[in-house]
């Protein structure tokens, strides 16, 4: 999903949409275009198929064989829970106008979806910066549905292993509605307060990933370390699964980075060759990374640098040439690798999965590197002609508020949430619970 | 009536079993065991965790035989599963007080 709206000097704000001008009454005669719809229903698929089953494979095959299913199990029941949840508040929340920093609930329940059913949606009709799109509101709001499904599903890598399924239901609920509805309201709506500062994150290197990676670190202490955690083998049962699913991921992000042009055609293209790009980049530069510093080039390794390197292209996508992807690919891949190996070993943390490490650290290395490297021509119109995203000390420090508010925002909303949770319900499985497994404890299935 | 159970390295199932057919042995079980003798462990590393794994694969073949041929059966597990390096495995050997085939209720040689 775009996001670049500048402030001139002058102070006044100017919206430029995918592509097209904004033209509010114009739209609402035409048509949608065939082609755009056809490209972001088929991203829409590649979305969902990252978190079922890509993520849900990404992060089975990382833990002990007792807790495979219930891990599977998050990323599957997560993708329900918030396909509900989107439809009944999520989705107005995030892009209804409402004010700078909340939608409001004019859909709620997604009220009013059968009004212009098939005319081309305008993202903010009635804010100062409305965005015309080709496509329905429909694909729309079941693209950004994707998004949110698979942003509460990335913290769950945090605290795997020992977190309580009743509690994992309220908190994701709670958590996609106060927290990712909110910030991708800030980032992606018009009315947004990101929006309108001008930071640029083109596919959610904030809303999702850093969002996502802040959110995990606090879960991971508040909910403390797994038992045995520095003594017991806390191996990987099958890493094949998750080297299946990481490639799920990696193809799927096709549909998250270039989808979120909103349209099929050159922005998407370049979308789709900088994310091929930064993936490479970064597969490589862990793998070597590790290959040095730990003797050996592990397959876990490879496959997180891949990830590592999606993620940090992802604010990126639609703003940078491949040249500078490879730039933020080998840089996210060495990073990522030092935060998910040497930095959560010095701090001591517990971050089963790296939710931090390679989603945190990724989508924050990914933005900032946005403000650094961005292609002005990416952004270029009628009237920007040099763009309306460009590389520069203005642009970087919109990437460091945008990142820094991201962080704010997660972190003490999250805390705040699991602390209530806690309180009511309990947030971990009882130590017995932990040692048995997840897998019979909670779901009472095995995997023999 | 001897039961031989030999614990041996997993790639040498094969040529163990192919050794002890020429000598009568008609039937064996196998599982899949972890074990360590004095053959050390690997370290394995996932982003960064070390782990120091001792236990290593192994496989146990467990064969009741007529004592008559026990010895010969002993000394052919041992050729057949003999490397020279350290984790080559052992060899016990138990008395069998009884034994039943389960299809026919013959006992205990007429089992085997």
């Amino acid at each position: 999903m775009t996001s670049f709206v500048r402030r001139t000097s002058r102070g006044a704000l100017l919206a430029l949409p995918a592509l097209l001008a904004a033209a509010p009454a114009w739209a609402q005669d035409a048509v949608v275009n065939a082609g755009d719809t056809a490209w972001m229903l088929t991203s829409t698929a590649l979305v969902l198929l990252m978190t079922v089953p890509g993520l849900a494979l990404f992060y089975a095959g990382m833990v002990r064989k007792k807790n495979i299913l219930a891990t599977m199990m998050q990323s599957f029941f997560i993708c329900a829970l918030v396909s509900v949840v989107w439809m009944v508040a999520g989705y107005s929340i995030a892009f209804g106008n409402g004010n700078a920093w909340f939608g409001d609930l004019s859909r709620l329940f997604l009220a009013g979806i059968g009004t212009d059913w098939d005319k081309p949606f305008v993202l903010g009709a009635g804010s100062a910066t409305p965005v015309a799109t080709t496509i329905p509101e429909s694909t729309f709001l079941m693209f950004q549905m994707t998004f949110a499904i698979i942003t509460p599903a990335l913290i769950a890598g945090a605290f795997a292993d020992r977190m309580k399924f009743s509690a994992l239901c309220i908190f994701i609920v709670a958590w996609s509605l106060l927290v990712y509805s909110p910030v991708a309201h800030w980032v992606w709506a018009p009315t947004g307060w990101i929006f309108a500062l001008g930071a640029a994150d083109f596919a959610g290197g904030t809303v999702v990933h850093i969002n996502a990676g802040i959110a995990g670190l606090v879960c991971a202490l508040v909910l403390g370390k797994r038992l045995g955690y520095g003594q017991e083998n806390m191996a990987p049962f099958n890493l094949s699964l998750a080297v299946i699913g990481a490639a799920l991921l990696w193809v799927g992000w096709f549909g998250f980075n270039a989808g979120s042009a909103l349209t099929a055609g050159g922005r998407a293209g370049m979308a789709v060759l900088v994310t091929q790009i930064a993936a490479a980049g970064a597969v490589l530069s862990w793998t070597f990374a590790e290959w040095m510093l730990k003797g050996k080039p592990s397959v876990l390794g490879a496959i997180s640098g891949a990830v590592a390197g999606l993620v940090a292209i992802t604010p990126a996508a639609g703003f940078v040439l491949p040249g500078s992807a490879l730039v933020i690919g080998l840089a996210s891949g060495v990073i990522c690798f030092w935060a998910a190996t040497s930095l959560k070993h010095m701090l001591g943390y517990d971050d089963s999965l790296d939710a931090f490490g390679v989603h945190g650290v990724g989508g924050i290395v990914g933005a900032l590197l946005t403000g650094v490297l961005a292609y002005g021509p990416l952004t270029a119109d009628a009237a920007n002609p040099d763009g309306v995203v460009v590389a520069g000390m203005g642009q970087f420090i919109n990437q460091v508020i945008a990142v820094g508010a991201t962080i704010a925002f997660s972190g003490v909303a999250t805390y705040i949430l699991l602390k209530i949770i806690d309180a009511t319900i309990g947030l971990r499985v009882t130590e017995e619970e932990e040692r048995e497994g997840l897998d019979v404890v909670l779901h009472g299935e095995r995997m023999g | 009536m001897k039961l031989i159970i030999a614990i041996i390295k997993p790639f040498k199932l094969d040529e163990v079993r192919d050794a002890l057919t020429p000598l009568g042995v008609q039937g064996l079980t196998v599982s899949e065991v972890k074990g360590f003798g004095r053959q050390k462990g690997q370290t394995e590393i996932y982003r960064g965790a070390e782990y120091h794994v001792s236990f290593l694969p192994k496989v146990k073949i467990e064969v009741a035989v007529t004592s008559d041929i026990a010895e010969q059966v002993v000394e052919a597990i041992v050729k057949a599963a003999h490397t020279g390096k350290i984790g080559d495995g052992k060899i016990f050997i138990l008395d069998i007080e009884r034994a039943v085939r389960i299809r026919t209720g013959e006992t205990d040689t007429d089992a085997l």
